[in-house]
């Protein structure tokens, strides 16, 4: 079975080596980073090993961004507010050390029991999170902090006040934010990175994803409702989105996979701390020898690069739906 | 009393209608029949021919419609605009020259939903016309050079994935190449999601290319139109020097639908229109389609970049 998926993989980069290139690169990452994917991945998840990351990527007793914080960083300094109009708990900033050097921390919390949850709203951050986050990264730039950022959220929170305090606009000037830094940026995605909540502060350098984690244009059940009209069809869904490490690492969206203790990071948050901590460590060492505007350049081009099409003068092929 | 035609549908349980005179009304019998050719309904009822007004019910011919720049000369509700249209009613006649038109939608991850996402795109294609969700070209609007990058909500929903990001960032760089202000015109659901992730990163994408035009000093000027939504709100079309927008417009990260289903919380009257966009600071202005045209004249020539 193992051969057959070997072999599936194989096709697939040899289309994608097929496709006429244009203006230089046009696919996310070349062939020959491909070819070591492919290596790394050895066979594609199953239908099931998808289904499985999605439930495991939001149990309920994962380790969130402060159980990381907790275990990886010293003298751990909570900052609060966006100084204009609230403080989100949904998002939390703060200063740290870690490896010998000040890092600023934007992460999304969920909470642990019901009140909690409620005081985080689930990890949805309201524009005031991002604006917060925002403050930080400021800081950040002026003391040249490098920036670690942890998504793990279902969205961002599609609420009244949200859309009236301009979730839209503050996940916009986040992400432009964060493409003008030139401190190194590193992002985690330890649980749910879903849609624009997700990807508000996840504009960066380097992208590490715990292999059971998950990372989409939209939560499976989402994409159910709209597509097949039904919230029930999730699995399908999720199948489709292929919102996997595995399947993120192929794309090119995220640039190392972090293992976690067998069973999924919940089992031992001790070991699953030391495992993303061990890979960011290493990601901060190689970032930090770049200079700041080679960095920054870098950063723009990595996400210019990325999509997948065609200059095709071919009509796009009908395929049947076997 | 209405006699129970064969066929027709009896609602069940009857309806009483009300208390008339202090007796009560006969059972309302629904009599309405199945038309095979009837128009079909959109959730408020209202008829879904592409001529008549959702809002006052007016009728118009096309021509009528096209005179008006799609806008109903009775209410002023503004009817949605073809990208081909549109650009014919801003540009200065004969001087659009398109841009990146051979880019076509891959399917990278062999996205099958009800249908297959290449199914989708070759029928979008042959219906619209365009090769993807998005137009870009050099144009002058007032004789004033810009570049111009609209959506067409014709295509999926204007939704964003691969071909409209790399267009986005084309348009951007012919921009910063030709030393002239961009102006985007959007209409999107947002993100393109048959492409998964890729779809996700044209958001970080479209913004890293409005950075490279910033640094290159020139200006942005975002129009949005009814409705631009989730990723496309999130990414370029939040971030012009000037953004605008059309009476009524739905402009929200999340559409009113999903906000009331998830949070049961009543809406305002004017959720995520533009008027509220505009009363809450992130327009600013609303423009009838009529004064478009000479706004971007005006807006251009204030970002003249030294020309």
């Amino acid at each position: 079975m193992a051969a057959e998926d070997e072999r599936h993989l194989r096709e697939r980069l040899n289309k994608l080596r097929g496709l006429p290139l244009l203006r230089g690169t046009r696919l996310s990452g070349d062939t020959h980073r491909l070819q070591k994917q492919l290596d790394k991945i050895g066979e594609e998840p199953s239908d099931q090993e998808i289904w499985r990351s999605v439930d495991l990527a939001r149990h309920s007793e994962r380790p969130y961004t402060l159980d990381y914080i907790e275990r990886l960083f010293e003298d751990y300094v909570e900052l609060h507010g966006d100084r204009a109009r609230a403080e989100d708990p949904a998002l939390v900033t703060g200063l740290a050390r870690f490896g010998g050097r000040t890092i600023a921390l934007i992460g999304q919390q969920k909470g642990r029991d019901i009140n909690e949850r409620q005081r985080r709203n689930f990890g949805m951050a309201h524009p005031e999170g991002y604006r917060k986050g925002m403050r930080l990264m400021e800081v950040a730039q002026r003391h040249a902090f490098p920036i670690v950022t942890f998504l793990d959220s279902p969205g961002a929170y599609p609420g009244v006040a949200a859309e009236q305090h301009g979730q839209g606009g503050a996940i916009a000037r986040s992400q432009a934010l964060m493409a003008r830094l030139t401190v190194p940026i590193v992002s985690c995605i330890i649980g749910e990175g879903n849609s624009g909540g997700a990807i508000a502060i996840g504009l960066v350098d380097r992208v590490l994803m715990q292999e059971n984690a998950i990372y989409s244009v939209i939560s499976p059940e989402g994409c159910a409702a709209i597509l097949w009209r039904d919230g029930a069809e999730k699995v399908k869904a999720a199948v489709a989105l292929k919102p996997d490490a595995a399947h993120c690492l192929e794309l090119g969206v995220i640039d190392e996979i972090v293992r976690e203790p067998q069973g999924g990071a919940h089992l031992n948050p001790d070991e699953a701390a030391r495992m993303l901590g061990a890979a960011l460590g290493q990601t901060l060492d190689e970032l930090s020898v770049v200079p700041g505007a080679e960095l920054r350049e870098q950063r723009r081009e990595r996400y210019r690069r990325i999509g997948i099409y065609t200059a095709g003068a071919t009509e796009p092929a009908l395929r049947s739906g076997s | 009393m209405v006699p129970a035609a064969y066929g027709a549908h009896f609602s069940a349980p009857p309806k009483i209608s009300g208390i008339i005179g202090g007796a009560v009304a006969e059972p309302r019998i629904d009599v309405s029949i199945e038309h095979k050719h009837r128009p079909e309904e959109n959730s408020d009822g209202a008829r879904k021919h592409p001529n008549t007004c959702p809002s006052c019910g007016s009728h118009y011919r096309d021509d009528e419609l096209e005179a008006n720049l799609r806008v109903c000369p009775q209410c002023g509700h503004h009817f949605p605009v073809r990208a081909r249209d549109r650009i014919a009613q801003l540009v200065d006649p004969g001087t659009f020259q398109e841009e990146a038109v051979e880019l076509r939608s891959e399917d990278p991850l062999a996205f099958f939903d009800l249908r297959p996402y290449t199914e989708r795109l070759a029928e979008a294609e042959v219906s619209t016309g365009l090769g993807d969700a998005m137009v870009i070209g050099g144009a002058a609007i007032e004789s004033e050079p810009c570049e111009l990058a609209v959506m067409d909500f014709a295509f999926m929903g204007g939704s964003m994935g691969s071909v409209v990001g790399e267009k986005l960032t084309r348009a951007a760089d012919s921009a910063i190449e030709r030393r002239v202000p961009l102006v985007t015109v959007t209409a999107s659901g947002g993100a393109r999601m048959q492409e998964g992730i890729l779809s996700l990163m044209q958001l970080p994408k479209t913004v890293c290319a409005i950075e490279d035009l910033r640094d290159a000093r020139c200006g942005f000027i975002s129009v949005m139109t009814h409705p631009t939504t989730a990723g496309v709100l999130a990414s370029f079309a939040s971030l012009g020097d000037v953004i605008v927008s059309e009476p009524k417009a739905l402009l929200a990260f999340t559409g009113p639908r999903v906000v009331q289903q998830t949070t049961r919380e009543k809406l305002p009257d004017d959720f995520g229109l533009a008027e509220s966009n505009l009363r809450f600071g992130h327009l600013d202005a609303i423009l009838p389609r009529s004064e478009l045209r000479p706004f971007l004249g005006r807006a251009l020539r204030l970002f003249r970049n030294g020309r």
